[in-house]
């Protein structure tokens, strides 16, 4: 992981503040973010993927069974992916 | 939920080229937009990107959330800077500087970048005819300033500058029409679409970009922050302003007018205003008012569309 | 071998630019830079400059698309003058701070209002803090050879700087001159192809143009201001590179007659050319024999210790301003000069001129009497911090 922007000298600010590494952000925890987060009720789960496609943070993966599941690293709370469910599969809940 | 299939997951790649780990809003349906903008568009591509939400959430120094080539000058001038690197791109592969990869050019810019202060330069870049996609990611307003009105907000909504109050009723022009705009540069791709459709959008988004010359796709982006509703309902929300004709999804390819996601009866504009704060104070007369705009402009549409099927085919000339 | 031929000067300039196989061109027509944009259009048009020319719909979007064009790799050049380059204005300093290799040419013509298509410096000094690396030519040769040299100076990896090159609008833009064109073999020896190092390119991914906050900007600043002073050392290398294959060298600080001169007069732009004239007379008049004139040529980074060096030996320096700067203590150049020189023990006595505004000619009589004037207020001294030359009273 490379130096934040409180740590950085200007020597070693890469030319013109050009950042080199792509994708570098996905160091920052947004999971910090969030007051609810997502339960999950696989019984009713059919693998249609729509809570993938609707995630705004794009932190929905299948797990070894298929199942969606959101990487609580990232995911804000949203509740988007609870609200599109269209079998019911997803409860927020409030973070304790 | 017309156009999803339980083959979801295998129709669209896993690849994000946008990376989690981004600080837009919770629940914002412009990261929502451009995350699926870029699942169609993939990998060989250098994106231009405005001053506004996507840019600041995606690239605070020194990180970056973007797995592709991306580049931010300035706030109006994403269309010039994308000509100047369509050109530059041209000219090096003609003189076997570099090879040709047929690799795309993508501006971004939300409405205030691109309807407003950027409107010149777009309009020049359509008219000069570089090979480009421009999508706007429309979400009403200048939102990273703090929701100030753009000439994009609807009628009646209530922004930081032009707020509802005893002698105003929030907006007071009708959003600016900048998909007709587009079309008058004789264009040969303009559309719109929403993210709460997302294989619409996926598609015309692949059409932008294959389209031989400039491509001008508006995303309606809902913004909970900005338009006052729970971050859990910003697709919901996308999804009404469809249903009730408020942001009709078409294409218009070569000058020919296609409703692609048609409703067979549209639903009251109430549906769709009654979620959002930003129109809570308008009163029944200002509503009907709307109404009877949406209900015109959407009629306008599907004139435009019938009168195209009416003349041939439409589809890209080669 | 290379001939000297009768061109006016823009179009010397738009052919040398052509010569250095740029691939890009953005421009939007401006009088007086209308010339060379016309002639690098014709030059594409024919076939004799393989190049994008865009016609781009303003300045503000002509310098956005060489910011591109310059990320995406390409040696790229655009023109401009007075209006235009006040347009643009945001855009210069985003060029220099994010390292885009530009070279541009300014046709120097005064700001509105009241609106002036003429000739002064009211543009160029109001770029003084854009971050660009500024020359200043005097006549028609030093144009094309300038010009030049900005494309191998802007390229050069350690720099990656934008480059002005400043020429008189009119005086100088519209001018037929005796010129000895470059043969395509020099300009190929002096100048490598382009090679910028974060070209964007998919298999490359970086972003150019990350927002700082308060913690990160300091330091950012402070990199670009560290490689603009070093630049110099780079400028030199290509002056004498030049130097070497077409035989006439360039300084910071040009002389003329200065060896034995106790009277300087500093001028930047063309009508240092008439200023020589004058001093030969007065020289000959045995008006005033020790007087030489001292001509800027390199404006940014600010050359302090040439400056320094060349003032050395003189009693009064006399400084030709082109341009007011509204509100404040002088020109802008007299300004800069009495900065640069507050903490050197000896130095002249400085009296400050704003003269040639709007295309005023300054002729060699008007040198003859201002050199008088300067040093009759060097003497006995004036109640103004600068003096305004050539106003009807």
């Amino acid at each position: 992981m490379g130096k934040s922007e409180n740590e950085l000298t200007w020597k070693e600010i890469e030319v013109g503040g050009i950042v080199t590494e792509p994708g570098n952000a996905s160091q920052y925890k947004t999971g910090d973010w969030r007051s609810q987060k997502p339960t999950y009720d696989f019984n009713k789960c059919i693998k249609c993927g729509m809570c993938q496609i609707f995630c705004p943070e794009g932190c929905i993966n299948q797990n070894e069974e298929g199942y969606f599941v959101a990487d609580l690293f990232y995911c804000k709370g949203c509740g988007i992916c609870a609200h599109e469910c269209p079998t019911f599969v997803i409860t927020m809940k409030e973070e304790e | 939920m017309e156009n999803c299939t339980i083959y979801v997951p295998k129709l669209i790649t896993k690849k994000e080229n946008f990376a989690p780990g981004h600080r837009a809003c919770i629940g914002c349906g412009e990261a929502l937009a451009v995350r699926l903008a870029f699942k169609a568009i993939g990998q060989n591509v250098i994106v231009v990107n405005a001053t506004g939400c996507v840019e600041i959430f995606t690239s605070q120094m020194p990180y970056t959330s973007w797995r592709v080539p991306w580049i931010h000058t300035l706030f109006e001038n994403t269309a010039a800077v994308a000509s100047g690197i369509e050109s530059a791109r041209k000219a090096m592969v003609r003189k076997g500087i570099i090879e040709d990869k047929n690799t795309k050019i993508v501006a971004i810019g939300g409405d205030g970048a691109t309807i407003d202060i950027g409107l010149q330069a777009l309009s020049g870049a359509m008219e000069r005819g570089h090979d480009f996609l421009y999508i706007c990611f429309d979400n009403e307003a200048y939102m990273n300033t703090g929701i100030q009105r753009s000439s994009a907000t609807p009628f009646g909504a209530s922004t930081t500058t032009s707020p509802a109050g005893k002698e105003s009723i929030g907006q007071f022009a009708w959003k600016k029409d900048m998909p007709g705009i587009a079309v008058a540069h004789n264009i040969p791709y303009v559309a719109t679409a929403n993210p709460s459709y997302p294989f619409d959008l996926m598609e015309k988004v692949k059409k932008g970009l294959e389209a031989k010359g400039p491509a001008y796709i508006q995303i309606l982006s809902a913004c909970p922050t900005g338009w006052g509703c729970a971050g859990e309902l910003s697709v919901k929300i996308g999804r009404l302003a469809a249903k009730t004709g408020v942001f009709p999804l078409y294409e218009v390819e070569n000058g020919k007018y296609r409703i692609t996601v048609d409703f067979p009866k549209l639903l009251p504009i109430t549906d769709y205003t009654g979620l959002q704060k930003r129109f809570r104070h308008l009163s029944p007369e200002m509503l009907e008012q709307i109404q009877q705009k949406v209900t015109e402009k959407y009629e306008e549409i599907k004139e435009k569309a019938e009168m195209s099927a009416r003349c041939g085919q439409t589809g890209t000339e080669e | 071998m290379s001939k000297r031929v009768g061109i006016e000067v823009s179009i010397a300039l738009a052919d040398v630019v052509g010569m250095a196989n740029t691939d890009v061109v953005a421009a939007y027509p401006i009088t007086p830079q209308t010339h060379i944009v016309e002639h690098l259009a014709e030059l594409v048009a024919d076939g004799e400059l393989d190049a994008e020319y865009i016609p781009v719909e303003s300045e503000h979007s002509a310098m956005s698309a060489c910011m591109g064009s310059a990320a995406a790799g390409a040696r790229t050049f655009t023109a401009t003058a007075g209006q235009g380059l006040e347009l643009m204005h945001e855009c210069l300093y985003v060029a220099s701070a994010m390292r885009l290799p530009i070279v541009m040419a300014v046709a120097n013509r005064a700001l509105s209002a009241p609106i002036s298509v003429w000739g002064d410096h009211s543009d160029v000094m109001a770029c003084r803090d854009t971050g660009w690396i500024q020359i200043f030519t005097e006549n028609g040769q030093e144009v094309v050879d300038i010009a030049l040299c900005a494309f191998r100076i802007a390229e050069d990896n350690n720099v990656l700087l934008p480059t002005m090159v400043h020429l008189d609008g009119f005086h100088l833009s519209h001018v037929i001159e005796p010129i000895m064109m470059p043969e395509q073999s020099q300009v190929d020896a002096f100048l490598p192809p382009n090679k910028y190092p974060f070209f964007l390119d998919p298999a490359r991914p970086q972003a150019m143009g990350d927002f700082a906050p308060p913690a990160i900007y300091t330091e950012t600043k402070w990199a670009q201001e560290v490689n603009l002073q070093k630049s110099k050392e780079t400028i030199l290398k290509a002056w004498k590179e030049f130097a070497e294959i077409f035989g006439r060298e360039y300084k910071p600080v040009e002389s003329y007659r200065c060896d034995d001169a106790k009277i300087l007069l500093l001028t930047m732009g063309s009508y240092s050319e008439t200023a020589m004239t004058a001093i030969d007379a007065m020289r000959e008049k045995a008006e005033c024999e020790n007087v030489g004139l001292l001509r800027l040529r390199l404006w940014r980074p600010f050359p302090t210790d040439e400056l320094r060096k060349a003032i050395e030996n003189a009693d009064v320096l006399i400084i030709l301003d082109r341009a007011l700067s509204f509100g404040s203590a002088g020109g802008p150049v007299g300004m800069e000069i009495k900065s640069a020189l507050y903490d050197v023990s000896k130095k002249p006595k400085i009296v400050n001129f704003v003269g040639g505004l709007g295309g005023r000619d300054i002729t060699v009589g008007n040198f003859e009497e201002l050199i008088k004037k300067g040093i009759d207020i060097a003497e006995n001294g004036s109640e103004n911090e600068f003096e305004i030359y050539g106003v009807r009273e």
